[in-house]
């Protein structure tokens, strides 16, 4: 086929790998990240499955992608459209075509284009004819059989050799970006260090690809520099890793041991595996018989003096609702991470949303008023989840820490914290100066009570979910209830006083303001720089602390004409922000397809408000 | 529990300032007072013992005791239990629930702590109704009780407490009568110190809803005749003239007399609460009267390791192998490179 055009840039470039659920492209495409990071790109990554594990082969439902965007400056988004595509059958050409730019190369494996998969993927004729194949950069890689011949003599059976197919394609792909094969070498030494048959498979077919793609000259091959990247040391962290890491940091400034109960559920699951692994920093993970047993246990971890913490994803977060709001009446701190996905309901497992938000807001009985807080990119989730640890203990509040499928399972080069650099969390135990211990006696500043643990002597007392007095004896008068249910709300409300002020990014004053929360934050960042290089006097917030917002939101409205309020939702922030400064008109950018937004479309939106 | 204490406590230390709310009459007084009488006697300080419970009348009952307490939410004592006991496995740590709490709504909570061995004393107080709400079948009201909510007699089979345990992998359980202190105290003891989770069922009073429920088995003038202490590795022998007891005929339990049909007491079955084998243990949880005796007293109790402290064990293994000592050992563990 010949070859129409290039339109790969040298700044950045977009490549995604798609295949089989069965295929192995999230293995494919951490690896080529990996390579990337260790070389100096900045980059961030966007996996995409499905829900399935194993949909049924060679459908459309069933394949599986992972995109990665690499470039030599700061890299903010997965990217909108792939320049390179992976696609190892039909169906994964058929799934990706639209992400993919008009133009841009296709590495397909030819075996597997039979007529049986081409039917199979949803093509009446031809994808060449169907989907203008010819319009793209189409190498058609006869990988299946080029492996087979590769191996032939490696006394492997047809099954393992076949697996290997993932890694001559990505042979192929570390010619075109001029890369080395050190590093995924060194993965397989690792990974098969029992089998070491598979190292050598999988380096063969590694090297078959590299080979490959040098002989027939697939595309000059392109070099994309490091990017300026602050000096340090880096590693790859996903948001869900980052979230567990931000937790245990916290623990270990709070000088307490950590406790999660949690109950398995897509997206969240990595969390609670990330601790469940983590015996040697003491944590004590419970996986739980179901959701509601994963919060009452970190209740109960909490009344009895840990770090406590249960994470799960929206239809969990519903289930734990009535716990929530016995950790708020009896004043215990603990976090609880939603890492949102397609609602209602069972909605979309694994794609992502920013749909939980009013759930988490005001998803309970009663006056319930909970801190919540979100985080915006994958690494940032440590620093929030630190946070959010953090307002949990010292305030002695539960704490909802939004992420999203997207955050949680994106990766990004990272630097390296340095402990040192953390500041210490202070719990606020009850002294010994203070005796007899009154249950809900308060800090004068926070409203925050004080935590006397189990065990200690002397300062034995009840507390629970009916309505107390300020000495914890159970009371039905009117004034008490309504003294109490004050104290609750004003000790959330006065959390305010220790969060940063919103920054803008931008003039801070202009046509347009742009506002978003959470995961959208980098195509939000990447359209506004684009379009304020366009000329345009637009900025851009981002909200990480929902409950209480921070001081100077007023202030950073009232110098802007409009403002507009970008997120994954039909509008919840928006309405939120009604509700709290009902003086300003909200303009909104919706999306609620189980994606990300991808700059173009915000762009389009503001230009239309500029 | 490592600390010697030097003046030993009464139950009166763990009467909290708190008034007791409950009817008059109703079983639950009895159940407080057999509670703080065992406590006493544990020599364990007041400030180590830990009382969770859900909702319903007996989930008050932490407010009466004056140790550290956690009135919880419906059905969801043993969770919010299980994360008291893994956080500090130093603490006594009792569960308070009623047939309701436990079996209806917390079912799932209550079969997974049992399964899971934590070392947690589950007090159930059976009173086969819904008390707080006033009047409705429980699910261990027998099947055609007339409630509130079943005024033409219920039409589900009610579950037994013992079975339910067994069958949840349970290593203790006993079963006690709220107004027989002396037994219930042994047995709060028993529990206490047994490591595991243990569930002692007590077929309580309710006054008001269901008053009289057990008394056909339980009344003063019947008991000896309807009901049997199992003491472990004695006969099972009952009646008010000690001349009934238990065989194993075939694969089931028959009560039989001795001095009858040449029946001796030789011919009596033993009663081995630590058989880890349930079998016998099963038959003897399910008793029913008339046919048989209700079976009160320790009906298993086989030791096993516990949850919490194997827990502990693997932190401990795992610590020991690990070159990760602290977060910034993990923080730099791994891929990582300089830029």
């Amino acid at each position: 086929m010949p070859k129409k055009c290039t339109v790969i840039e040298k700044e950045d470039v977009v490549i995604r790998f798609s295949g089989d659920s069965g295929d192995g492209m999230q293995l494919t495409g951490t690896l080529f990240s990996d390579t990337a990071a260790i070389y100096g790109n900045d980059l961030t990554t966007f996996p995409d499955y499905p829900a399935e594990i194993r949909a049924p082969q060679g459908t459309v439902g069933g394949v599986s992608g992972y995109q990665v965007h690499l470039g030599h400056s700061v890299i903010y988004t997965p990217g909108d459209y792939a320049d390179v595509l992976v696609a190892m059958n039909p169906a994964a050409v058929r799934a990706n075509i639209k992400w993919t730019k008009f133009g841009g190369t296709i590495i397909i494996d030819k075996d597997n284009f039979t007529e049986k998969n081409i039917e199979k993927a949803g093509y009446k004729t031809d994808p060449v004819i169907e989907d203008n194949l010819d319009q793209y950069n189409l190498i058609a890689a006869p990988i299946s059989s080029m492996v087979r011949e590769a191996l032939k003599n490696l006394n492997l059976d047809p099954k393992t050799i076949l697996r290997t197919k993932n890694m001559f394609a990505l042979g192929m792909v570390y010619w075109l970006f001029d890369r080395k094969l050190k590093y995924t070498e060194q993965f397989f030494e690792k990974k098969f260090s029992k089998k070491p048959e598979l190292i050598e498979a999988n380096k063969i077919a590694l090297r078959a690809g590299y080979y490959y793609a040098e002989t027939i000259e697939a595309l000059a091959p392109i070099r994309i520099n490091p990017a300026p990247i602050a000096k340090g040391r880096y590693r790859s962290i996903s948001g869900n890793t980052a979230t567990a890491w931000g937790l245990l940091a916290a623990a270990e400034k709070a000088g307490l041991q950590l406790f999660i109960g949690s109950y398995p559920i897509t997206p969240a699951t990595g969390i609670l595996e990330e601790l469940a692994a983590r015996k040697d920093l003491g944590v004590k993970s419970f996986q739980a018989e179901d959701e509601i047993a994963g919060i009452c246990a970190s209740i109960g971890s909490s009344f009895a003096g840990m770090l406590a913490v249960t994470s799960t994803s929206g239809p969990g977060l519903a289930l734990k609702s009535e716990a929530i709001g016995l950790a708020v009446m009896t004043e215990l701190p603990i976090v609880i991470i939603d890492v949102q996905r397609g609602g209602p309901s069972t909605g979309l497992p694994t794609k992502t949303e920013q749909s939980d938000l009013l759930q988490a807001l005001f998803g309970r009985n009663g006056e319930c008023p909970v801190v919540v807080l979100a985080a915006s990119t994958p690494t940032d989730c440590f620093t929030y989840a630190f946070q959010a640890a953090r307002i949990a203990v010292e305030h002695m509040t539960p704490v909802i820490l939004l992420t999203d499928g997207y955050l949680a399972n994106g990766t990004e080069p990272w630097k390296i914290p340095s402990m040192k650099d953390l500041p210490d969390i202070h719990p606020p135990y009850a002294s010994e100066q203070d005796l007899p211990y009154v249950p809900y006696k308060r800090d004068p500043e926070k409203l925050s009570r004080f935590w006397a643990v189990p065990g200690t002597p002397n300062m034995e007392h009840r507390i629970g979910g009916l309505e107390k007095t300020v000495k914890g004896t159970v009371s039905y008068v009117p004034e008490n209830h309504e003294l109490m249910v004050g104290f609750r709300d004003q000790k959330v409300a006065r959390v305010a006083a220790r969060i940063p002020d919103l920054k803008v990014s931008g003039e801070e004053s202009g046509d347009l303001l742009v506002v978003g929360w959470g995961g959208s934050y980098g195509y939000r960042v990447m359209a506004v720089n684009e379009l304020q290089a366009e000329g345009y006097k637009i900025s851009n917030v981002t909200f990480n602390y929902i409950n209480p917002l921070p001081g100077n939101v007023r202030d950073i409205f009232s110098k802007f004409k409009k403002i507009v309020v970008c997120e994954l939702n039909l509008g919840q922030f928006a309405n939120y922000l009604r509700m709290k400064y009902p003086e300003f008109h909200y303009e909104q950018i919706n999306k609620v397809q189980g994606h990300p937004f991808t700059i173009n479309e915000i762009k389009e939106q503001c230009l239309k408000l500029l | 529990m490592n600390e010697t204490i030097t003046n030993k406590l009464t139950p009166k230390d763990f009467k909290s300032d708190q008034e007791v709310r409950w009817c008059p009459g109703c079983g639950d007084h009895a159940v407080l007072n057999a509670v703080q009488k065992a406590l006493s006697e544990l020599g364990i300080p007041k400030e180590k013992f830990a009382f969770i419970s859900g909702i319903g009348c007996s989930s008050r009952f932490p407010y009466y005791m004056n140790t550290y307490g956690f009135h919880g939410i419906h059905g969801r004592a043993s969770a919010i239990a299980t994360g008291v006991k893994i956080a500090n496995p130093e603490l006594s740590v009792w569960q308070i629930t009623g047939d309701g709490d436990a079996l209806a709504i917390g079912g799932n909570h209550f079969i997974h702590v049992v399964r899971r061995n934590l070392d947690i004393n589950i007090i159930l107080f059976n009173n086969e109704i819904y008390g707080l709400t006033k009047g409705q079948y429980s699910p261990t009201s027998d099947k055609g009780l007339v409630t509130k909510t079943s005024p033409f007699g219920t039409i589900e089979e009610p579950f037994s407490v013992g079975e339910l345990v067994i069958g949840a992998k349970g290593r203790f359980f006993a079963r006690t009568v709220d107004a027989n202190v002396t037994l219930s105290t042994q047995i709060y003891i028993e529990a206490a110190r047994h490591k595991g989770a243990s569930v002692i069922e007590v077929l309580q009073n309710c006054v008001i809803f269901n008053d009289g429920i057990h008394e056909k088995v339980t009344g003063k003038e019947v008991r000896d005749d309807r009901t049997l202490i199992l003491k472990h590795g004695r006969p099972v022998i009952f009646g008010k003239d000690n001349d009934k007891g238990l065989i194993l005929e075939g694969l089931k339990l028959k009560v039989v007399k001795i001095g009858e049909n040449g029946i001796t007491e030789n011919d009596i079955l033993v009663h081995d609460a630590a058989e880890p084998n349930p079998g016998i243990q099963y038959m003897l949880a399910n008793m029913k009267y008339p046919e048989y005796p209700v079976a009160l007293g320790v009906i298993r109790a086989v030791p096993g390791p516990t949850y919490e402290k194997e827990l502990e064990n693997q932190i401990e293994q795992v610590k020991s192998k690990s070159k990760i000592k602290n977060m910034d050992d993990l923080l730099n563990s791994g891929s990582v490179w300089d830029a």
